[in-house]
């Protein structure tokens, strides 16, 4: 230990090169100020436990925001209160990492009150370094969410008053609350001993985080003597004396001893692994033959319409999948919007020679009508010449228009009788592929393969389809 | 290569980890939820992180932590969150970190709704933060897009260093549509700049403070340079049937979809008129209005918002022809019927 008080510290710079000032060997805070204590405990503490290398210090906004002036770790500038975001972005990116994430009263009690928050909750293996001083000191001394009742600041001109400003936030305290964290603890510059307490408080928290513990934060009571308007030694007395007294000094919470050090699992895939991992299946083919339907019933623009737990989006995205698959343009939109209202769900299924423009139907040249309402709100907007699809076990009117085709389905009834209320939706798959020849049966049956989920449901949908697709040729116009 | 039937929105998460993303961070929003799901379950798989972060603000400077390690990440949200996350992407633009954003933009302003929009044009196109400084935002208009322009967006970000946006609707985004998928990339390169938590790298710093006015000057003149390479090198446009055009409609999203059948709908009636879609926001296509201007085509911009992008049209022509703009907002999408009725009415044809 000896030879450290003797020179600088490995995990500081030699020469502070970045800073702009002509003197490169001096910080640039305040005499008495206490940043220069703290930087140099953690300095001591990185190159004790040979981690500055793969140190990264994050800079608050603040008096130190040019901690990177100093420390010959990585460097990153943090925007005012996120350190604790920026710290856990890249202590996930570099697990094997030392954070060390470094925060004024300002920056971490108020505006990045919820970062600090949910970093420790999540127990982030960082080590937070608190630097109390109970002012803003960089912008010139106004209230800090630690400024004591009574404390005149130039925002509190006539002293903290509780009534309006409410009472100085204990850090240590409020994160102790959590159950993630391994190590807090609050110490204090005033004296010699305090001193001591702090050097070891410091090096315990980056222990915890070189041993992968978990995370540590060291509240330290700061002097800042030209915040307070004090000298450097009224300033130790007035922490001695009255800071001190507001937080108390202590071990807040020590779970270094239990606590098991964690790894997370690195795993790094080859590019095959990853497609498939993607669900990205490369064996996948195309070898449908398409079929050559009557011209009137070529590139559909489709409304499918009905109750929601009927099936329509998946009805609309097995049409879909079934065009893909014969290598036309296809699109599927669910409803959304204003469309949604009254529990109807219904989509547009676009299936085109050539490439689709809007996937919006308005005026569908197919219309599948599950449902009553569904046939009442969509019928008008058919396209003449169009066609209509409707279950006529559930829909006890008939459409009006004499200008379309129509085929009533009693799906529903088709589905029960093939024990399933719940396929009436491949039923009319089939039947509108059947009535109009737009695609082959085999084609339909490879669609499922995506559309249904659960492969035990495949054989019932596959019966589904045939029946469907029977009634819809049996019951072709003219 | 086998194609996928999709929605965009998981097309961008598919898309993103085949570009060698392994870090998302990010809020739930509607109607970009989805592709923080998307995320929550696919990166892990391959070995990445996802992680619901506190706040879009929390989110953004996640992104910009694992950024600065040198690693791909992103994150997504919708115009609200946006506004949210405008902080930090001053802060990645300024500390030159290249990540990816995605918005799926919704109705404003405020609460607004959750249908699509395209009001946050500005808050996306113009940088939106304060400072000096403008991301590369790419429009997808299908979900195939969505894939390729998300691997697209990851390059751009790394050889320019800079954040970039994906700018989208819900309807991209809820949409399937086929979806071709390129091999993984695997083997991306160090990044000189970059902190990694070792020594080669330890002498690196990433910050956007210049306390010298010069130097923050020099600094804002650098970026300047890459902006103007941005706009040399990376336009993308889609043009269709403009040869012949005397009249252009232009449209990015789902709009442009709409327009693109518009278009075939007024060629069959003899229409002279053709599309223009942007495809990249910034850089804007300039040089094709501008050489369409002057060319005399007239010009219709239709947009998702109270006019937004036509303002960039209207600065581009300089004067040289005119600019109408036929906007729906709230939510509300144009239409093809509704766009060809104005087109017709406007221009009598
Ligand atoms: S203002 Fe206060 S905290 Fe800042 S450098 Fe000076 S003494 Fe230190």
């Amino acid at each position: 230990m000896a030879t450290k008080v003797l020179r600088k510290s490995h995990a500081f710079y030699d020469t502070y090169f970045r800073n702009p000032s002509p003197d490169k060997k001096m910080l640039h805070y305040c005499p008495g100020c206490g940043h220069g204590n703290v930087h140099k405990m953690i300095a001591e503490a990185l190159e004790d436990y040979d981690v500055a290398d793969k140190t990264i210090f994050i800079s608050p906004v603040g008096c130190s925001v040019f901690a990177y002036y100093y420390f010959a770790t990585g460097n990153i500038q943090a925007a005012h209160g996120r350190a604790p975001a920026v710290s856990t972005g890249i202590k996930r990116a570099h697990p094997d990492s030392i954070i060390i994430s470094y925060q004024g009263d300002g920056d971490l009690a108020a505006i990045g009150t919820a970062e600090i928050i949910h970093a420790a909750n999540r127990g982030e293996c960082i080590t937070v370094f608190f630097v109390n001083n109970a002012i803003y000191g960089m912008t010139g001394g106004q209230m800090a969410p630690t400024t004591l009742v009574g404390q005149k600041t130039t925002t509190s001109p006539m002293g903290r008053r509780p009534s309006n400003e409410g009472y100085p936030i204990k850090v240590a305290e409020l994160i102790s609350q959590l159950h993630a964290p391994v190590y807090i603890e609050r110490v204090s510059l005033h004296d010699n001993k305090q001193r001591a307490k702090a050097r070891l408080a410091i090096r315990k928290a980056i222990k915890c985080q070189v041993d992968k513990l978990g995370f540590s934060l060291v509240e330290i009571l700061s002097p800042c003597p030209s915040g307070w308007k004090m000298d450097p030694v009224d300033s130790m007395r007035w922490i001695e004396e009255t800071m001190q007294e507001n937080f108390p000094l202590g071990v807040y919470r020590d779970l270094t001893k239990e606590a098991e050090p964690y790894t997370p699992e690195i795993l790094n895939p080859t590019a095959e692994a990853i497609l498939n991992l993607l669900d990205i299946d490369t064996e996948l083919d195309f070898k449908y033959e398409r079929k050559n339907p009557p011209e009137k019933y070529k590139n559909p623009e489709m409304k499918v319409a009905g109750f929601g737990g009927q099936g329509i989006l998946l009805l609309g995205g097995a049409m879909a999948q079934a065009g893909m698959l014969e290598n036309y343009h296809v699109s599927w939109l669910p409803s959304y919007g204003p469309e949604m209202r009254g529990g109807t769900a219904n989509c547009h299924v676009n299936i085109r020679d050539i490439e689709v423009g809007s996937p919006m139907v308005s005026d569908p040249s197919v219309l599948i009508a599950m449902n009553r309402p569904s046939l009442e709100k969509f019928e008008q907007d058919v396209k003449k010449g169009g066609l209509i699809i409707y279950d006529s076990s559930l829909i006890d009117i008939e459409p009006t228009r004499k200008d379309i085709e129509i085929l009533a389905i009693p799906a529903t009834k088709m589905a029960d009788q093939l024990g399933n209320t719940r396929i009436a939706n491949m039923v009319v798959f089939g039947a509108y592929m059947g009535y109009t020849g737009l695609m082959g049966k085999e084609t339909l049956y490879e669609s499922l393969k995506t559309a249904i989920k659960h492969k035990r449901f495949l054989d019932i949908n596959v019966k589904a389809i045939d029946a469907g697709y029977q009634f819809g040729s049996d019951n072709q116009a003219g | 290569m086998a194609k996928y039937l999709m929605k965009g929105n998981d097309a961008i998460v598919r898309g993103a980890l085949l570009a060698g993303c392994r870090f998302y961070f990010g809020y739930p929003i509607t109607p970009a939820s989805e592709i923080a799901e998307g995320a929550a379950r696919y990166f892990p798989k391959v070995g990445g992180t996802f992680l619901q972060a506190e706040s879009e603000v929390a989110a953004i400077n996640m992104v910009y932590g694992a950024s600065g390690g040198g690693i791909r990440a992103m994150t997504a949200s919708s115009s609200p969150g946006i506004s949210l996350k405008q902080e930090g992407i001053s802060y990645a633009a300024g500390a030159e970190l290249p990540c990816v954003i995605v918005n799926i933009m919704r109705g404003g302003p405020g609460l607004g709704n959750i249908a699509p929009e395209q009001s946050d044009y500005n808050q996306v196109v113009k940088g939106g933060g304060h400072g000096n400084y403008k991301v590369p935002v790419l429009a997808p208009n299908s979900a195939q897009e969505m894939c390729s322009l998300t691997m697209k967006a990851f390059d751009i970000a790394d050889k320019y260093r800079a954040p970039v946006y994906i700018l989208a609707d819900g309807y991209i985004g809820q949409m399937m549509e086929p979806v071709e998928f390129p091999e993984p990339v695997t083997d991306l390169p160090r990044k000189d700049w970059a902190v990694y938590a070792d020594k080669e790298s330890k002498d690196n710093l990433i910050s956007s403070i210049y306390l010298d006015p010069y130097e923050l000057e020099k600094h804002n003149r650098k970026l300047q340079k890459k902006y103007a390479e941005i706009e040399k090198n990376e336009i993308m446009c889609e043009k269709f049937m403009l040869e012949d055009a005397e009249y252009v409609v232009m449209g990015y999203g789902i709009v442009s979809r709409v327009l693109k059948t518009a278009v075939e709908k007024l060629r069959d009636k003899k229409v002279k008129i053709g599309l223009l879609r942007p495809i990249t926001l910034f850089p804007f296509p300039k040089k094709e209005i501008y050489d369409l201007a002057v060319k005399n085509c007239k010009f219709l911009v239709v947009e998702m918002s109270n006019g937004q992008m036509v303002e960039d049209v209207r600065l581009t022509v300089q004067g040289k022809t005119t600019v109408d703009l036929y906007n729906r907002m709230g939510g509300v999408v144009p239409t093809t019927d509704e766009v060809i009725e104005h087109i017709q009415n406007r221009f009598s044809v």
